[in-house]
């Protein structure tokens, strides 16, 4: 395992390296400003906090999916989707005079609007025989197109709209940080309990196995009496609610208004976790750690080297090609000898 | 434009059809060999960008193209060679790669964005472009579309009229048969895989040096790799069908340019998403169309039986499979 992940990593570090020299950055500096602009302080390291916090929570959802054989590329929407119903909770609550309420309103809406965009594609792949990834992707981009009309539109801001978003919203409807830490207390709890829950979930229910059955081999789950279409529906509903609870947290906690990228590309994001997770459960939170830490330290870069910070998305993807590609190869020269 | 001329938009949709025809016809002969190369929206990105690059760096327009297609090429053996050589799933692969291949070219092309650079230029037939109607749709275009256009009977000369199409279609339907056959199934994916990716790298230049000209983030051209890889399940993994509905693609979004102008209130990001549920429905209506029921229902209905024979078309049986070589 550790042999893999060396192999992995110098392969990403040969190839990032080839990148930026391509792109006339240079190599150790860039390397540096990644680390300092991720780990450097407090601060840093409270942002990619920031970041982990949804990433884990769309990561967990997709675990539920995978486990079924379910590609669900459409995770991105339902962060959207999951943003979209929290603002629409939080703007009806801001003069209820119940803060608390109403966040705790948002953010179970948030679950409840993720999950409705994962059942549409989980329909269309079970009773309208698309393929869930073109179902998902489709609706990603709807997903999208009504953010943008609604922060243009229905949303927008008294007097002009524009792409910084809605309204933001009063102090009382963020999610409560600890002042002088800047960390969300709440969000961090919601990211653990999501692992654990869903480390439970696949484990030790029956709900889990059905999962498993199902993802393994369809039609002899089916022949044993299980379900597989409701079933992956509710996988879906799994994976829909996770994810639009970031999208409620990124809304309540993060950006205190809709804004068009709400969604940040974590849902992506997040399915290159889990395929470098290996489906692990346990790893996945560290992962989306370390590539938190990737996305953060590279929102500098193009201040101080004019370095575009897609960057940390090429890590990334090295990365998950490198180790699957290492994981496979190990696999081959064992099977062979 | 407020005159409604038929002629200038059926010029526009056979222009703006180009690249997304040629991505399309790319992704026909992959998944043809059984290979699904997901990582089009991407590839096309960064081929757009390279043969920018390319053509400006060295100010050769065929330069650009052939880095291009190059860069496609080059995408479509890393999907290939995992997934035939390693076994792993190409839909993984294929995914990582899109993403991957779009963070790259805004990466490596941040110089280039927003700089004035070459465009291939209209090249008229003599006399054919001077015919009324047909003149200036199909005769007054770019070297580019013209080639597209080509493309589509080449695609189905090469599939359906030629030995190695022949073998090609073998390997897609089933690997083992071919190979007891004597056809090497990982070679005539692989050597497919790499041309077909080439066509969606043209594809990419194409986008960058004709239809949507220069390079920036947002370029334009994204979600058009998506939008390719659905027009081939539309198209039933038939060129014909393909270009066809590559060319009814391009007219919608021309028409939504229109609608544009008629709903001036509504967000150009709505009319901008409005394709994709269009996919997703015609895409549920092509496995409605499969459904037992529908079939026999269509026996007796020859309107019918027509529509559900046009929208069916069934994939390669071996597609996106992994098959376990004894070698």
């Amino acid at each position: 395992m550790s042999l893999e992940l060396a192999a992995a990593a110098a392969v990403v570090l040969a190839f990032t390296t080839m990148v930026l020299l391509f792109a006339g950055a240079p190599p150790l500096e860039t390397f540096r400003q990644i680390v300092q602009g991720s780990l450097g302080s407090w601060i840093k390291l409270t942002y990619v906090i920031k970041v982990w916090i949804p990433l884990t929570l769309a990561s967990c959802g997709l675990l539920y999916t995978f486990r079924i054989g379910l590609w669900n590329i459409g995770v991105e929407g339902q962060v959207m989707a999951g943003a979209v119903l929290t603002t629409f909770i939080l703007r009806s609550g801001v003069e209820s005079g119940h803060p608390g309420l109403v966040l705790f309103a948002g953010l179970l809406a948030g679950i409840a609007g993720g999950a409705f965009w994962a059942i549409l594609a989980g329909y269309l792949k079970t009773r309208g025989g698309v393929h869930e990834i073109f179902a998902g992707l489709g609706l990603n981009f709807v997903a999208q197109g009504m953010v943008l009309w609604l922060i243009f539109g229905p949303w927008k801001q008294p007097g002009i709209a524009s792409m910084s978003g809605t309204e933001t919203f009063p102090d009382a409807l963020w999610l409560p940080y600890i002042e002088h830490l800047r960390i969300s207390p709440a969000g961090i709890g919601m990211a653990l309990l999501a692992v654990v829950l869903t480390a439970a979930m696949l484990r030790y229910t029956r709900f889990g196995l059905y999962l498993k059955a199902i993802g393994s081999n369809e039609k002899a789950a089916f022949f044993f009496g299980l379900r597989p279409r409701t079933t992956m529906i509710l996988a879906m509903i799994c994976a829909g609610g996770f994810a639009g609870l970031a999208g409620g947290f990124q809304v309540a906690g993060v950006y205190h208004r809709l804004i068009p990228a709400i969604s940040s590309g974590y849902g992506y994001l997040a399915l290159l976790v889990v395929l470098l997770s290996n489906f692990n459960v346990w790893v996945t939170p560290l992962v989306a750690f370390f590539f938190a830490a990737l996305n953060v330290g590279s929102i500098q870069l193009p201040m101080a080297l004019q370095l575009d910070s897609s960057l940390s998305g090429v890590i990334q993807g090295t990365l998950v090609l490198a180790a699957l590609a290492v994981h496979a190869l190990r696999t081959r020269i064992r099977r062979a000898s | 434009m407020s005159e409604f001329d038929l002629t200038i938009i059926l010029a526009g949709v056979v222009a703006g059809a180009a690249p997304v025809l040629l991505a399309t016809l790319g992704e026909t002969i992959t998944e043809r060999s059984g290979i699904i190369n997901l990582s089009l929206d991407g590839t096309l990105l960064l081929s757009a960008m390279t043969g920018f690059a390319a053509a400006l760096t060295t100010g050769s327009i065929l330069a650009g193209f052939a880095a291009a297609a190059a860069v496609g090429a080059a995408t479509a053996a890393v999907v290939a060679v995992f997934a035939i050589r390693l076994g792993l799933a190409q839909v993984a692969v294929g995914f990582v790669l899109t993403l991957m291949a779009r963070d790259l070219a805004y990466v490596l092309g941040g110089p280039f964005a927003r700089v004035e650079g070459p465009l291939v230029g209209l090249a008229p037939i003599p006399v054919l472009s001077g015919l009324p109607f047909m003149g200036p749709m199909l005769f007054n275009q770019s070297l580019p579309v013209y080639f597209s256009m080509a493309m589509i009977f080449a695609v189905w000369w090469y599939l359906y009229r030629t030995p190695p199409g022949l073998k090609l279609r073998c390997v897609g339907e089933n690997p083992d048969g071919a190979y007891a056959r004597g056809i090497d199934p990982d070679r005539t994916q692989l050597i497919h895989a790499v041309a077909g990716g080439a066509l969606v790298g043209i594809a990419g230049a194409a986008f960058s040096l004709c239809i949507k000209p220069g390079w920036g983030q947002p370029q334009g051209c994204e979600g058009a790799g998506w939008i390719a890889l659905a027009l081939v399940i539309f198209g039933g993994w038939h060129p014909f069908k393909v270009a066809l509905g590559a060319y009814l693609f391009a007219f919608l979004q021309v028409m939504s340019i229109h609608l544009q102008a008629w709903f001036p209130d509504v967000p150009a990001q709505v009319f901008q998403a409005a394709p994709f549920p269009l996919m997703i429905f015609i895409l549920v209506l092509i496995s409605l169309a499969q459904r037992e029921s529908v079939l026999r229902l269509a026996q007796e209905h020859p309107v019918l039986k027509a529509l559900v024979n046009a929208l069916t078309g069934a994939a390669p049986a071996a597609l996106g499979r992994q098959r376990k070589s004894d070698s």
